[in-house]
């Protein structure tokens, strides 16, 4: 799978039915860690859309790095950016991975996708490669040749590398040619 | 008709020129590649300006990436949380 520029404007590729089963059950692990923000306890929050208090950080470590604090120093200031932001934030990125999900030909096929999609895709990839990244402790150095064959994370790390070859060659259709 | 019960004020700091950053930190997932198309997108950087930048996260470990009032640079932070890139804001 890689994907070429459409002359329509946006860009296509060949997904197999691997690739197209490993998307699909990604973007779905992605849909279920990410949760919509849930304000049903929360009658102000129901009518207008917003927390009435305080969003605290997530404790999952994959989690947070999805939805990382926007002031470093400043837990109360972050803990109010939240407020405003979370629920957004969730709904862009399910948005992202909902559009994975359903352009994916569920069995492989012909994949095309206009310039939305395409960031949209671009975004989800990304928090695959954040979610998958931050759980197995991914450093710059981390090679997953290091692992032998029969590790479990050896599996995941090659996915992971996948998921960044994937990326490029999206990137690389996207951004004007130098 | 109905006036307005409360007019919000914005802080005397913000009106005062007090300029905020947005800051870009290093992480060992996202790609240099990723990185840069995304401060293109974001802020409408030059190839050159963004690459620069990228490699200053990369090397550096954080740089900031763009400056404005308190409100701006909140947009900016969650313009690059949507896309994945870890950025936070302070006073400069």
């Amino acid at each position: 799978m890689r994907f070429t520029r459409d002359p329509a404007g946006g860009v296509r590729a060949d997904v197999d039915g691997v690739e197209a089963q490993v998307l699909r059950q990604l973007a779905e692990e992605m849909l279920g860690i990410i949760e919509p923000a849930d304000t049903s306890e929360d009658p102000l929050a129901a009518l207008v859309g917003l927390p009435s208090g305080d969003v605290p950080p997530p404790d999952d470590a994959v989690l947070r790095r999805l939805l990382p604090d926007a002031y470093g120093d400043d837990e109360a200031a972050a803990a109010d950016f939240r407020r405003y932001t979370d629920a957004d934030l969730r709904a862009t990125k399910r948005g992202h991975a909902t559009i994975v999900l359903e352009s994916v030909p569920a069995d492989g096929g012909l994949l095309v996708l206009d310039r939305d999609q395409c960031d949209a895709w671009l975004g989800a990839l990304n928090d695959m490669r954040l979610a998958l990244g931050t759980s197995l402790g991914v450093t710059e150095e981390t090679d997953p040749d290091d692992y032998p064959d029969e590790h479990p994370a050896r599996q995941a790390l090659e996915v992971y590398g996948w998921l960044g070859w994937l990326q490029e060659s999206l990137i690389s259709c996207l951004d004007p040619r130098v | 008709m109905t006036a307005p019960a409360e007019v919000d004020l914005p802080d005397l700091d913000e009106v005062v020129d007090s300029p905020w950053v947005c800051i870009v930190w290093n992480d060992p997932v996202n790609l240099m590649t990723y990185v840069t198309h995304v401060l293109m997108e974001l802020f409408g950087y030059s190839r050159d300006k963004a690459t620069e930048l990228m490699l200053q996260v990369h090397h550096e470990g954080k740089a900031v990436v763009s400056n404005g009032s308190r409100e701006q640079m909140e947009a900016d932070v969650a313009r690059c949380h949507a896309r994945g890139l870890w950025a936070t804001l302070q006073k400069d």
